[in-house]
This record gives structure tokens, C-alpha cells and sequence, in this order.
């Protein structure tokens, strides 16, 4: 398990480091290296020339603003998810962090990296496309930003071209009445999830006025699903005004939920699961994380009215 | 008196060197100076599980530049030419097959060795590897037990039926005692494949010294001399121009004790035609390709028992998955007949089983070796048959214990050494009574009632298991007092975390009455001791903790009639304290010699070198009358000795678990872990409770977590340690409850019994027990009949067992 | 056609040191074959089982995961960097010895480096503490049981010797 031959480069700088990956279209950036050094070990992947970016210099910043938390190409998730204002402005990030791999994984491991990675069972990737967020790149002849929903084309495929490198990445703050959940199940702690589920649910008073949530390890790319729909008629039935205001979401309404998401997945069988049991898990999941992020929401905002 | 150090807890002289990283592992040796010039070496392997090679095209490797060798199986001749040895024949084992260094003509299993490069690194040797070129024909690969049981497809042309043994024992006539029982049951059982995984893979090193005609091999084994032995056969050289040395092993839990592995004959021959220090290490995706397996069996068991729940008949038929060969002949199967049994005495037993090919990894050993699957099936169906009774399971149990006062109890079968099935001695009632205390097990309701209140489900489980251990032929250790007063201590079998150094030298320290600092223990070193078996079977303590005892003996025997002719004193009125011979209750009255002295005495030599050179000609020993060196004496302070026991002894154990079941992902949690074991005089406690704290977190992998899945094409689809879930801290019971009984093996010097293995014994079985139990109340006849199990197949027993109680 | 080599300065417990290596040699052999420090191990070369654990600026890292040609900037501490100049055991070593917190010794390594980063940052932890500190390590012989215990043992005696060992040191800074 040793990995082939390949070219190295180590720029000082941006365009230096854009123009080498540019020069050869064998090349490949290496960041964190915690998904990429794996598949080069088992030779399932052998670039001709590794761009080391760890030494371009003000790439590894984490950095909060009225749009949300900025992270750097460099930033490691450790210091992520050891950001307390990350955790205030976007909350949500901060709990997928924590579900990523190990400790040590995440000292080196990039969050942006992991973002290009694409990989449909890993947690950032689906919490950017849940957040609507964004990956800034830049190549040698310019940068572009692209959205998280046009970034992902299939397994481990994102829409980046081959000479750009992602510098920056955008996840959007948490907005007025919003509250967020992740819940997770794996076989292993630190294991990928055999399902895992990130939920925003915003409420205006007593009403959920949207519930969005994203799911990882149950299709082909990260999948995020509307589900106001099934909230809301469910809260509008409800029988009496005091049941409306009691701030908790019935069983009816969050699996009515689960089973309309469930339409936009497609839970698949592997060696740790059927696709039987992801479906059940995408059914708890949803539950927990649906009731999970209203109940955060109805926190942040205040007991509801 | 010297503080006796027999049963204290001994911090570990070895720890010392791994702490600092200063552990000598096979990848370790040589490296530095030597390392520069040490040459690596890579193999290609079978990437199909069945196929034969049409061609293998070399050329181009070695245009590769730092490529030094390439050979396939035409490059090899004479005995290297020839299939691999079966290590362990059999009269039932009719078919046994082993495979060759490099595959000759056929592959028959993904991993097999094809062809061997040795390079300047290991980097360039996998490039070398990749130029080679195969051209195969596919065969139709054989893959499960299902499959080799149909036998529409052979593994090898030559054994029909993929049947490579057939073997069954009875004791009185269980089928007739079946038919006659008021109760029956039969029940299918299957335990799946899984591996001993140590975080250290096998590697060799060897080194051929022209001046000399010597080979040296460091090897990362369990058995030294089997390895030495094999090699000199294999490359056609006498015996005592070999030296096998293991280094420090990063664990073995069985997988290492075959051998030779095709690399242990590859490397020291290639060392020898190029004479260059030559290494190879095995990688992880290697290891779990092409290292063994073990624990795939299918079970069907008939069982007749009365009202009380005694077994009156008991007939079980197994189906062993040994892989694609069976170089360690029928241990696994036939431990797994035997151990069976258990604490119990059915009326009558009848076992049978078939050992069968498949295009998979071959199987031999892994912790347990046989036992949990055999732990499984019986304790599964004591589980069975308090459930058809509607009794607790304990007292099912307890009506079939062997009693205290019916030890040595023969069993009537001939266990895997060849020697009567013969317990020695164990206390069973009490080991119920004991573990029953420790987990709370009459408390339960009330505590399933409580969590039931809270919306939570869970469930107990116990299990049992009788553990023959020590197994023969022999251990022997060789004891030498040097001048210095150091004590230097030779066993030949190897270690791999076990502690060995330092529960020998508590042994040693006892005997001779020395400070345990001042003894150095050496294990696995052909150099130091030629003769010795290995270490597998929970061996070590009884087999080499004997020897060392009766070889200490030995040493002190000579030590004692030195010191009283100098002395002039008779050798019963003396003692050692503290590395001093004197005489009885007069410490310090000046009657006294210390043992550096009494060495010197040993040797009558013609010059003197130190200090105790220089004190020993205060004293005067031996007859003037004679030679220096008396006809029946030996120069020098030694003793060497031999342990050979008449049959096992057998240890005994048994485990229980709270776990609870999550209603809706089905995940399985374990809230409390229970163990009352009995290895009868406990040496070194710390080690032992160590040894099963290990065992027990292994066994939940095996549980829960850890198989090897194999498709139907015969790729091992798991071979990485993302997909094969050895359990992190996180899966582990965040503590285990030990009580320890101490029977006495009346077999060995020691009283000991082995402790190894015995935590991995009953895990399938305990868990097995304890989420059935958990499941019940909300699935009543759920019943678990294959491990491991996963929440994703809990989850489907729950929905196929709803559809059908519709 | 030889391979490309590249001048590399690694600097490993507070020494320089130079060597020649191709650009994919990973950080765990250039450690183990071309400096001799084999107290680092190499278990599965995927980053899993965490035995190659070094501190890379003081932070947990899997050696396995990086190549030498990586390394240049950062300061490496190995296990053998634990060890007190004076040659006794640091604190995390010294709790392994007295709690039985290994076996085989394989791990062992990659246990030491990441507990010692741990205890810097956390120097009290709690039980869960100390387990969630060891997570990412795997360990075939022991059960974990007496490495959870090691890490409550080696934060008392870092807490009354006052004395940190040198890697913890580095990850202060």
C-alpha cells in the first residue's frame, strides 16, 4: 500500500500553485489529504503531479460575516468546529463538524477539501447544500463562485474543472427563527453515517413557516428535501388553537414527513445495511431531527405565542 | 523472606521498551546502518478467487529501475517447488490440500501468491508488481458453506464433494436417547467468518552470512522453531545453520501460528541468491486477503432433554468452512466438536462434521479457535430449551452441570491434541452462583420493568464455557545464574503481548530466591532455546511458566549443593534470600555466599576476571580427590528442564450482559458486562484481567461488528479497516465486572490453567442470549440463530418475524 | 528512469534532519526507514487504526496520511520524544506502565502522542473525557479498559509533578 510515482509542488502562491495544476492535467491538489492520500496508498487514484496548497498563505481563515462563516481552503475542521463564532452564527455546522471522522482526522483534514471531496456519505457536503451555501475557486484565468446546488454531478464527482482550486467556502448564517438539528447513525462512532440527517426548520409565531432537510449516505448526492408542506397542513389541522401553540410537531406530521422525503431518496444496500433499514433510518432520523431543530427554533425565538 | 511474587500484580519489565518506542517488531530490525542496504520485497497476488494461469509475463519488472528479483512458481525448484506443509495430518482429513509459495498453474483464492519481487523499497517493488502481466482462465468460484455443500462447482478437481474431512465421535447413542426423551428440539445454527486482525501483519526479515553459512531469520510468528525447522527443510539446509529469532510481535490472536507463510520461505531464500538483507512486510489489504480466517460454520443441532431441561441426547452436525487449503489440518472443527460440551454432561453425545472447501482464505486458528462457535450452539440451545420449558435459563444450566465432586470427569471423546477429553477440576455451581451475583441476574425483572416505564427495552443473556488449554507436546526453558548474580532465563515459544518476561521472571525470581530486576527472560530465539512448540492454546503459562518452574528447580538444585560444600553446610538447612545463600534462621551470622560466588565455584576456570572471581577463592569446593569437573556435573550455573503434561487442563468461564435494543434503529447498547473466570492460580492478576478485558472487547466485535463479506465472486468486499469494524473505545462496554475462582489444575507444578483465549469464548453466544432476551417482550419467539448480528439485521428480524406472526 | 528525489529538512523532536526522498515517500517511512525513529508504527497505511499518530505542531496526526515532502514546515514529535530528557518516563507513558494500558505494544505509539496532545488541551478530564480523547485509536489486545484508566492516571501525575513532557510543550505553544 504505497502510493505511485508522482511530481510534487509546493507554491508559496495562488497563481503559482494554479498555473502547475494548470501545466499538467495529470495533477491533483492536496490539502488535508485525509480522503486523497488513502486512494493514492491504494493506488485507486495516481495523479502525475500533487499541488501541496498547505504553504499559500492567508487560506486558512474561518471567518464569520453578515452572509455567514466564511472558511479558507486551509482551515482545518478542528479549528472549525473549535470556533465559537462559528457555533453562534451557524450552529448547524458546527454539529456536523463534530460528526466527522475522528479528532485527529479532523486536525488535518480540510473543510473545504472535504466539501470537493463530494463524497454523498459525509456530513459538510450535504450541510452546504442544505444551508444553500457556496464554494468560491479560482484557476489561472479567473475565479467563480458556485452554488452548493450545482456543485455536486455524482459520487465523488463535483463540478469543479480540472485547473481550478476552491478557496473558499460560503455557509450561510442562521436566519430569524430558524433552528437546526443533525442526528446521525453509524456503525461505528466515527464512521460514516448509514444515514444521516441535517434539518432547518424556521417558524414564524407558533407556525412552521419552512422545514428543509438534507440527508447523506441515502442517494447518489447530497439530497436536500423540502418538507414544509407536510408540516405546515399538519399543523393547520390541528384540532384546537392550544394543540397549534403547543410547540411540538405530532408523530403524524413529522412521518408524513419522513415518507415524503423518503419519495426523493433512494436508500441503497451495502455491506453495513439494507436498504430496507436506511429507509426505517431515514424515517427516525427525520423525526428526531425535524423535532430536534423546531424545538431549537422555538428556543432561539422564544416560547412560541 | 523475599515477598513471594507468584499472584502479585507485576508491572510489566517489557513495557519499558515499547513506552519509549523502543520495541524491536520485525519491521524494526536491521533498520539504520543495515538499513540502507536492505532490499524490500511485494507480491502479486490473485486478483480472482478461482482461476488457472495460462501465463505470467515478467518481462519489463526488471527493467525497472532498484528492481532486483522477480520469480514466479519456474523460477522455484526442488522442495520450495513442492506445496506447502501439512502442518497437522489427520486420519479423517482425507483430502487435505496446501497451497505452494507462488500459485503453480491455479489460483484458488483472492490474495494467493503468484509471483514475488524484491526491490530497493517497497515503493518500487509495488511498481514492480504492477508490470507483471497474468492471463487467466476463470474457473466457477465456490464461496460459502452452502455452495461447498452443493459441490455444483469443485475447488480442487481431485476432492469431490469439496469434502476435504469427515469426523464424528460419539458417546453412548444420542439418537436413540433423543427418540426416547419426552422433549425435542432442533435448531440451525451459523456463525460467520471473521480474523484474528492483530494491528501488526506478518513480516520477515532474513540475512545470509557467505563467511559463515548461516541463515538468520526474525520473523514476526508464534512458533520460532516450527518456522526454523520448516525453512531448513524447504531450502535444504542442516537445522543448526538456521537461527529463527522472533522479535517483539504487534499481536497474533492465532493467525500467526501457521506457517511457514509463503514470504517466510521467499525472503530468506531470495536473502541467500542475492545476499542482501531482504524484508518484507505485509499490508493491511494483504493481510486481510491473504493471511487466515476463521469461524464460518453452519450448525444443526437435535436435542432430547426432560422436564428438569437435563440433555438426555445431543447430536450436532457442523459444516466447517476451511477456505481454499488446510495447512493446520482439523484443529478448528475438532476443538469445536469437543469444547462444545461445555460445563455439561449430556446423556449421550454424537457429533459429525464436514470441513469443506471454498475459493476463500484459508482458516486456522483465531482466539477461541473452534470454541465460540461451539460456545454458540450449545449455550444457544440450553437458551432454547428453557424457553420451551418456560424456565429460567440459569437453572437449565445449573441441572446439567458437571459437579465439583465428579472431577477428573472424561467426557468420552478425544480432544484436539489426541488425548481423552478430560476435565481436571472446576467448580461450575459455584460460577453460576458468582457471575448470577455479579450481574444482578435475579434483580433483572424489576430493572427490565423500570426501563420499560421509560420506553426502553432491554434484555440478559449469560453464557458458558469449559476451555481445555496447555495443550502438550512440550515447553522447555533453560535458567543460567551468571557470575554477575543476573539471571538469564530461555523459553522457546514466542510471545506477543502476553508479558511473558515478566511473568517467567516472577516464576524464576520465586524459586531462586532473587530481587525479580535481577532476572531477564528471552522467548522465541532458536539461538537460546532450540526446543520448544508455541504459542497458541492458551499454552503459555502452563506449558513455558512450568518449564521455567522446573528448570529454576534445577538451578537452584545446583546452587544448594555448591553453596553447602562451601559452606560446609547441608544443602536442607539452606536457603536464598535476595541473591544470598545461608543458612537457615541465622541471617547475617556470616555463614553465608552469594549466588555471583556460587557461579564463579560452578566453573572451574583457569583465570579470573572480576570481583566474584576474586571471592570465590575464599571458599573451597569440590573433592581433590576427583576432576574439577565431577563425571555426572557440568561447568557453570544452569538449569534446563522440560514440561510434558498427560492431557490439557481445562479452564472454565462464564460471561453475562445487559444490553439494550433501540425500538427503532434496532442499535444494540451494552450496559453492563459481567465476567466470573476461573484459570486456576492466577500468576500475575493484572495480566490476566487484562488478558480479558481484551478478550471480552474482541468478542463484541466478533458480536457485533466484525465479518468478513465475501460476494459471490469470491472478492473480500470488507478488506480495509473502514469496512471491517474492529470497535473503537467507543464499542466496547465502558467496564467489565471480573470475578476470578481459583480451582488448581492438580496437573502442573504451577496449578495454573490458560487465560488467553477465554474472554473471546462466549461472546456470540452471550449477545446472542441477551438482545433475544431484550427482544421478547415486544417480539415474543424472535429467535437469533446466526452471529454477528448488525442493527441493520436485527431490524430485519424484527419486520420478518412481525410478518409472521400475522 | 530514476525517480525524482527532494531535499527535505524534517524536524523531529527538536532536531533537524536532512534526507533525499522521492515525493511520494509517506511521513511514517521517512520517520521509520530514513531517520530510524521506529517507535512510530505503521498498522494499516488508510488512517484508520491511528498507530502512526505523530504531533505535527504539537496536533494529532496520522503519519501515514502525509508525505515527508509535506512536513517541511511543521516540528514533529514522536513517541521517542516523550521520554524526559533525563530519560524517565513522561506522564502519559508513565500511567501506561502503572494501569497495564498496553499489550502488544503495536498501538502503544500512536496512543502516547495523541493523549499527550489531549491532556494539553484537556488537562482534567472526566471518564467520557478520556474515552472520547482515545476514539480514533484502535487496539486489538487491551479492550481499552486500562487505556481509559492510563489517561485519568497521566493527567494526575501531570498535575502534581507540574512537570510537562516535551510534546505537550510544543502543543501549548
Amino acid at each position: 500500500m504505497k502510493p505511485a510515482p508522482f511530481s510534487f509542488v509546493r507554491p508559496q502562491g495562488l497563481q503559482h500553485a494554479l498555473e502547475a495544476l494548470a501545466a499538467d492535467p495529470g495533477a491533483k491538489v492536496l490539502a488535508g489529504g485525509q480522503s486523497l492520500v488513502p486512494l493514492l496508498s491504494m493506488r485507486l487514484a495516481a495523479p502525475s503531479t500533487l499541488v501541496d496548497i498547505n504553504a499559500l498563505p492567508d487560506l486558512d481563515h474561518v471567518r464569520v460575516d453578515d452572509s455567514g462563516v466564511r472558511v479558507g481552503a486551509l482551515a482545518r475542521q478542528a479549528d472549525v468546529l473549535g470556533s465559537d463564532d462559528v457555533r453562534r452564527v451557524q450552529p448547524l455546522l458546527s454539529l456536523a463538524l463534530s460528526q466527522v471522522a475522528h479528532a485527529t482526522i479532523r486536525n488535518r483534514g480540510t473543510v473545504v477539501g472535504s466539501l470537493v471531496h463530494a463524497d454523498a456519505a459525509a456530513e459538510l457536503p450535504m450541510v452546504l447544500t442544505l444551508l444553500g451555501g457556496s464554494v468560491s475557486v479560482a484557476s489561472a484565468t479567473g475565479t467563480r463562485t458556485i452554488p452548493a446546488a450545482e456543485l455536486y454531478a455524482g459520487p465523488l464527482e463535483s463540478t469543479l474543472h480540472h485547473d481550478e482550486i476552491a478557496v473558499e467556502a460560503l455557509f450561510p448564517g442562521l436566519g430569524p427563527g430558524e433552528g437546526v438539528a443533525f442526528e446521525e447513525v453509524s456503525r461505528r462512532h466515527g464512521d460514516y453515517a448509514l444515514c444521516g440527517v441535517a434539518a432547518v426548520v424556521r417558524v414564524e409565531g407558533a407556525h412552521v413557516a419552512e422545514a428543509r432537510v438534507g440527508y447523506m449516505s441515502v442517494a447518489d448526492v447530497p439530497t436536500v428535501v423540502d418538507l414544509t408542506t407536510a408540516l405546515v397542513e399538519e399543523v393547520a389541522q390541528r384540532p384546537s388553537r392550544r394543540a397549534r401553540n403547543q410547540g411540538e410537531l405530532s408523530d403524524q406530521a413529522v412521518s408524513a414527513a419522513a415518507e415524503l422525503a423518503l419519495q426523493h431518496l433512494d436508500p441503497a444496500d451495502d455491506l453495513h445495511a439494507s436498504s430496507a433499514y436506511r429507509a426505517q433510518l431515514v424515517r427516525v432520523l427525520t423525526a428526531h431531527a425535524l423535532r430536534a431543530a423546531h424545538d431549537d427554533a422555538v428556543v432561539r425565538g422564544g416560547a412560541p405565542g | 523472606m523475599s515477598t513471594r511474587l507468584f499472584g502479585e500484580s507485576v508491572q510489566r519489565v517489557e513495557d519499558q521498551r515499547f513506552l519509549r518506542g523502543e520495541g524491536r517488531y520485525v519491521d524494526d530490525v536491521l533498520v539504520g546502518t543495515t538499513g540502507r542496504d536492505m532490499l524490500h520485497a511485494a507480491v502479486l497476488r490473485s486478483p480472482h478467487a478461482h482461476a488457472r494461469i495460462v501465463d505470467i509475463d515478467v518481462s519489463g519488472v526488471l527493467d525497472l529501475d532498484g528492481v532486483h528479483l522477480v520469480w514466479t512458481h519456474d523460477d522455484l525448484d526442488g522442495p520450495m517447488a513442492e506445496p506447502l506443509p501439512l502442518l497437522i495430518p489427520h486420519p479423517s482429513l482425507t483430502h487435505g490440500r496446501t497451497q505452494y509459495a507462488l500459485a503453480k498453474d491455479e489460483v484458488n483464492y483472492v490474495g494467493e501468491a503468484i509471483a514475488f519481487v524484491v526491490a530497493d523499497d517497497r515503493y518500487v517493488a509495488e511498481d514492480a508488481v504492477g508490470r507483471i502481466r497474468v492471463q487467466y482462465e476463470f474457473l466457477p468460484p465456490v464461496v460459502g458453506i452452502a455452495a461447498a455443500r452443493a459441490a455444483e462447482h469443485l475447488v480442487h478437481d481431485d476432492v469431490p464433494g469439496n469434502v476435504g474431512a469427515r469426523l464424528e465421535q460419539e458417546n453412548g447413542d444420542a439418537r436413540a436417547a433423543i427418540a426416547a426423551a419426552p422433549h425435542t428440539l432442533s435448531l440451525d445454527l451459523t456463525v460467520e467468518r471473521s480474523a484474528s486482525t492483530p494491528l501488526e501483519g506478518r513480516g520477515t526479515v532474513a540475512r545470509w552470512d557467505p563467511d559463515i553459512g548461516r541463515l538468520t531469520v526474525w520473523t514476526s510468528t508464534q512458533t520460532s522453531t516450527g518456522v526454523r525447522a520448516a525453512l531448513a527443510a524447504k531450502l535444504g539446509l542442516d537445522l543448526g545453520r538456521v537461527d529463527v529469532v522472533t522479535p517483539d510481535v504487534g499481536g497474533g490472536f492465532g493467525v500467526k501460528i501457521n506457517h511457514p507463510w509463503p514470504e517466510e520461505l521467499l525472503v530468506p531464500a531470495a536473502a541467500r541468491l542475492l545476499g542482501r538483507v531482504v524484508k518484507f512486510t505485509e499490508d493491511r489489504r494483504e493481510h486481510f486477503i491473504s493471511s487466515a480466517h476463521e469461524r464460518g460454520q453452519v450448525h444443526h443441532v437435535e436435542v432430547g432433554f426432560d422436564d428438569e431441561g437435563r440433555v438426555l441426547g445431543l447430536n450436532v452436525e457442523f459444516w466447517h468452512d476451511h477456505g481454499a487449503y488446510t495447512p493446520y489440518g482439523l484443529i478448528t472443527p475438532i476443538v469445536t466438536s469437543t469444547q462444545l460440551l461445555g460445563p455439561y454432561k449430556p446423556g449421550a453425545y454424537r457429533v459429525v462434521f464436514e470441513s469443506l472447501y471454498t475459493n476463500t482464505v484459508m482458516v486456522t486458528p483465531y482466539r477461541g479457535a473452534g470454541r465460540p462457535q461451539g460456545c454458540f450452539v450449545m449455550e444457544r440451545t440450553m437458551d432454547a430449551i428453557a424457553a420451551a420449558l418456560g424456565k429460567d435459563r440459569t437453572e437449565v444450566r445449573a441441572v446439567n452441570f458437571i459437579q465439583p465432586d465428579e472431577f477428573p470427569y472424561d467426557q468420552g471423546l478425544i480432544f484436539q491434541d489426541g488425548r481423552e477429553l478430560e476435565y481436571d477440576s472446576g467448580d461450575y455451581p459455584a460460577s453460576l452462583q458468582r457471575l448470577k451475583d455479579l450481574v444482578g441476574w435475579d434483580d433483572f425483572p424489576k430493572l427490565r420493568e423500570e426501563m420499560a416505564r421509560e420506553g426502553r427495552t432491554v434484555g440478559i443473556g449469560l453464557a458458558c464455557y469449559v476451555e481445555g488449554t496447555g495443550v502438550g507436546p512440550y515447553e522447555g526453558a533453560h535458567v543460567h545464574i551468571e557470575t554477575s548474580g543476573k539471571v538469564k532465563v530461555a523459553t522457546g515459544l514466542t510471545t506477543q503481548g502476553q508479558g511473558h518476561a515478566t511473568v517467567f521472571a516472577q516464576v524464576v525470581a520465586d524459586v531462586l530466591g532473587v530481587p525479580f530486576e535481577d532476572v531477564d527472560v528471552v522467548t522465541g530465539d532458536t539461538r537460546r532455546m532450540p526446543y520448544a512448540v508455541g504459542t497458541f492454546a492458551s499454552r503459555s503459562a502452563v506449558m513455558s511458566g512450568s518449564a521455567v518452574h522446573l528448570a529454576a528447580l534445577r538451578a537452584r538444585e545446583k546452587v544448594l549443593r555448591i553453596a553447602a560444600d562451601a559452606l560446609e553446610a547441608s544443602e536442607e538447612d539452606l536457603e536464598i534470600v535476595d541473591g544470598v545463600v545461608s543458612v537457615k534462621g541465622a541471617p547475617g551470622s556470616g555463614a553465608s555466599i552469594d549466588l555471583r560466588t556460587v557461579a564463579v565455584l560452578s566453573n572451574p576456570l583457569r583465570y579470573a576476571f572480576d570481583e566474584a572471581s576474586q571471592a570465590a577463592t575464599q571458599f573451597s569446593v569440590g573433592d581433590p580427590g576427583k576432576p574439577p569437573v565431577a563425571e555426572d556435573d557440568e561447568p557453570g550455573l544452569e538449569g534446563r528442564d522440560f514440561y510434558s503434561p498427560q492431557r490439557s487442563t481445562y479452564a472454565s468461564g462464564m460471561h453475562a450482559v445487559i444490553v439494550e435494543t433501540d425500538p427503532e434503529t434496532a442499535e444494540i447498547k451494552i450496559l453492563k458486562y459481567a465476567v466470573v473466570h476461573d484459570c486456576g492460580r492466577l500468576i500475575n492478576p493484572m495480566i490476566v484481567e487484562g488478558q480479558i478485558q481484551g478478550g471480552v472487547a474482541q468478542g463484541v466485535g466478533g458480536a457485533l461488528y466484525e465479518r468478513m463479506a465475501y460476494d459471490e465472486s469470491g472478492q473480500l468486499l470488507n478488506a480495509s479497516f473502514m469496512d471491517f469494524l474492529m470497535p473503537y473505545v467507543t464499542e466496547v462496554p465502558e467496564r467489565i465486572d471480573i470475578d476470578h475462582l481459583e480451582t488448581p489444575s492438580p496437573l502442573n507444578p504451577l496449578g495454573v490453567k490458560g487465560a488467553g483465549e477465554a474472554g473471546v469464548i462466549p461472546s456470540a453466544a452471550v449477545f446472542a442470549s441477551a438482545i433475544e432476551d431484550a427482544e421478547g417482550p415486544s417480539h415474543p419467539g424472535l429467535v437469533i440463530t446466526a452471529m454477528p448480528i448488525s442493527p441493520s439485521e436485527l431490524f430485519h428480524l424484527r419486520q420478518v418475524h412481525t410478518e409472521e406472526s400475522r | 528512469m530514476s525517480e525524482e528525489l527532494y531535499d527535505v529538512r524534517l524536524t523531529v523532536n527538536g532536531v533537524a534532519h536532512d534526507v533525499r526522498v522521492p515525493a511520494r515517500r509517506l511521513l511514517s517511512d521517512a520517520l521509520r526507514h530514513d531517520l530510524g525513529l521506529t517507535g512510530t508504527h505503521v498498522g494499516c497505511e488508510h488512517g484508520v487504526c491511528g498507530a502512526c499518530t505523530v504531533l505535527v505542531d504539537g496536533r494529532p496526526a496520522r503519519s501515514c496520511l502525509m508525505f515527508a515532502v509535506s512536513a517541511v514546515d511543521s516540528s514533529i514529535t514522536t513517541v521517542e520524544g516523550l521520554t524526559r530528557d533525563d530519560g524517565t518516563l513522561g506522564p502519559v507513558q508513565q500511567a501506561f506502565a502503572e494501569c497495564h494500558g498496553l499489550q502488544c505494544g503495536f498501538c502503544t505509539p500512536g496512543f502516547l502522542t495523541t493523549i499527550t496532545a489531549g491532556l494539553a488541551d484537556h488537562p482534567s478530564p472526566t471518564e467520557d473525557d478520556a474515552r472520547e480523547m482515545v476514539a480514533g485509536n484502535l487496539c486489538r489486545c487491551t479492550g481499552y479498559t486500562n487505556i481509559v484508566k492510563s489517561v485519568l492516571r497521566a493527567a494526575a501525575l501531570r498535575d502534581g509533578r507540574r512537570t510537562p513532557s516535551p510534546g505537550t510543550e510544543e502543543s501549548e505553544t
